[in-house]
């Protein structure tokens, strides 16, 4: 097989891990809520601008820089949920869409307007990897390696606690878990904070990789969505499986045409597929 | 009846005469109103119906750069290159639209895959740079005062032009509020196999609507392309003029005719305003009360502007539908 293609192939792979952690954070939050935050990837952005500033302008070491801005985007989850979901919880389902997208609004321009326009990166240049002739960046094999065990402590944590095994309930039916004892509220904002921290962990993941302006969000932000759709909303196996199918296409196609040309590929597979499948690849 | 007359007639009597009293920069942020309003109301006319789409950058988008780039490639006209634009975006609605009420893809994923839809444009412009110039945008060659190439410099003409489309585009939005489609299509959007057994063709309804917003939508991005003559991508495709489009309409709601047109007028007197006010050293300013607004008006205005406005001032039996509520959960 061509070296290269292989090379677009494995990275297409790693891509996929960041793109999984995020399609999880999305699902859980829409599984468990019922709404889509359509400004998901924008509250990854402001976990980046955290990132960039504590580590380049306030020189905190990077971990620890990494560990209050996942903080800090899981507690903005909590807020989004608290003032804007709240409100909004009964009605109906396009309107919770459009509210987040008032914030995806705000959150950008706020962005633009505090930060300005410039390309930011935080300047840590991890090494490239040469593995019998194939370049990889060390940088995707870690965002791959920790999306991976993001995801695996995701699983556990909902299939082995108790707050986990409420989550569960609540995404399977919304009317019984209060009689079973479950503060609904408290089980939201926690779904909240986990789905903040989430994006927080991507944030640290692609700060790596990319630089950080106040649009970033609309380059990915629009392929979870896809992902999340494509593996049917809330599933998180399915959006989990999706990731790795959709970055296949994009890595693949912008080996053989150009990047644009692959994401055109990818959201007309996506178009396409919900034709076929309108309920996603896996629904029943 | 009589004294609606006379007022609408004055209303058109005032804006047609009002160029030759405004200044050359009102008159610009009048004819950008006026082409936003017409097409936030061709947005408004499948919005109404909790239909959602956030593609109609991908219509807007084909209005504004087929035209252009037939004229500068092959020298035509804008008077043909406008209806090709127009079939071009028909044939995508078509295309994408039938399948989708087809298999029901409502909610969410109506909003979704439509979603999809407009970045496909927006991609697919981008990616064809050598054609298209890409992200750096798109200037039509300019010949001057020119029916033939749809172009004036003199702000006036674009303004009756624009003043035309918006009143056509308000009688269409009329037309279809009075005609028998709007009750078939309220009873789809409350519950499609109701409407279906009650002997309302669901399909022939949704795609009338669904075309005759996709056409329109084109058309408005073809005059707005002719007007500015300079076409960039991200301004006239993709999710940002997407969402652009289905918050101004409703922000000043959907559900009434001058809803979609408030819309426009608030949100670029608010952004010129804040422009203005702030200067450049602020370019986010705008857009972050933007929105706040937006969020607050979703919240406690989920009729929107106008819809709230009537809400106070008409009879409970005539109130405006409430929310955009008639999506299929």
């Amino acid at each position: 097989m061509d070296i290269y293609l292989l090379e677009a192939i494995i990275n297409g792979i790693l891509l996929g891990g960041v793109l999984a952690l995020l399609a999880l954070g999305l699902n859980l939050i829409f599984g468990v809520i019922d709404v889509v935050w359509i400004c998901y990837a924008d509250i990854v952005m402001c976990g980046m601008y955290a990132i960039y500033f504590l580590y380049t302008q306030y020189g905190l070491p990077l971990p620890l820089a990494f560990a209050i801005a996942i903080a800090g985007v899981a507690g903005l989850g909590v807020l989004i949920h608290l003032l804007i979901i709240a409100p909004v919880l009964n009605s109906a389902p396009l309107n919770q869409l459009l509210a987040t997208g008032g914030l995806l609004f705000f959150l950008q321009s706020f962005a633009t307007l505090l930060f300005g326009t410039d390309f930011r990166n935080i300047g840590v240049r991890l090494p490239v990897l040469e593995i019998a002739t194939i370049y990889v960046s060390f940088a995707r094999l870690i965002a791959f390696a920790v999306a991976l065990t993001g995801a695996v402590a995701l699983y556990f944590f909902l299939k082995r606690t108790y707050v986990g095994t409420a989550i569960r309930a609540i995404a399977q039916d919304r009317e019984i878990v209060g009689l079973m004892g479950i503060d609904q509220r408290r089980i939201y904002l926690v779904v909240s904070a986990i789905g903040g921290a989430l994006a927080g962990l991507a944030a640290c993941l692609l700060a790596l990789q990319y630089d950080v302006h106040p649009f970033i969000g609309n380059t990915f932000g629009p392929v979870i969505f896809m992902i999340c759709v494509l593996g049917g909303l809330g599933n998180m196996i399915g959006g989990f499986i999706a990731s790795f199918v959709i970055s296949q296409i994009i890595a693949i196609g912008g080996y053989y045409a150009s990047t644009e040309l692959s994401y055109v590929l990818a959201f007309t597979f996506f178009i396409v597929l919900m034709l076929i499948r309108p309920r996603g690849l896996f629904a029943p | 009846m009589s004294r609606n007359r006379v007022l609408l007639f004055a209303g058109i009597a005032i804006l047609i005469a009002l160029p030759a009293v405004t200044p050359a920069y009102f008159l610009h942020l009048l004819i950008q109103i006026l082409i936003w309003a017409f097409i936030y109301t061709a947005w408004a006319l499948m919005g109404r119906f909790g239909f959602v789409s956030f593609g109609h950058g991908a219509f807007l988008g084909l209005g504004a750069y087929v035209p252009a780039l037939l004229w500068n490639y092959w020298d035509v006209t804008p008077w043909l290159g406008i209806p090709l634009s127009v079939i071009a975006a028909v044939v995508l609605a078509v295309v994408v639209g039938y399948p989708c009420f087809r298999r029901r893809v409502v909610g969410h994923y109506f909003a979704l895959v439509t979603l999809a839809l407009s970045q496909v444009v927006l991609l697919s412009l981008i990616a064809a740079r050598d054609v298209t110039g890409g992200s750096l945008g798109f200037t039509q060659k300019a010949v001057g005062h020119s029916w033939y190439a749809l172009q004036f410099p003199e702000k006036g003409y674009f303004y009756l032009i624009a003043l035309l489309l918006w009143l056509a585009g308000l009688l269409i939005w009329q037309r279809i509020d009075r005609g028998i489609g709007r009750e078939a299509l309220e009873a789809i959007s409350d519950d499609e196999d109701a409407a279906a057994a009650v002997g309302i063709d669901v399909m022939r309804e949704k795609m009338r609507v669904t075309i005759i917003s996709a056409a329109l939508t084109a058309i408005g991005g073809a005059i707005y392309g002719q007007y500015v003559m300079y076409l960039n991508p991200d301004t006239v495709s993709g999710i940002a003029v997407s969402l652009q489009i289905v918050f101004a309409a409703i922000a000043g709601g959907v559900y009434s005719l001058f809803g979609p047109s408030v819309g426009a007028l608030l949100t670029l007197l608010l952004t010129e305003g804040l422009r203005v006010w702030f200067g450049t050293n602020f370019i986010g300013a705008a857009n972050t009360i933007y929105g706040i607004l937006l969020i607050l008006c979703i919240i406690f205005m989920p009729q929107g502007i106008v819809g709230a406005l009537q809400r106070i001032r008409l009879p409970r039996r005539s109130r405006a539908k409430p929310v955009a509520a008639q999506d299929g959960h």
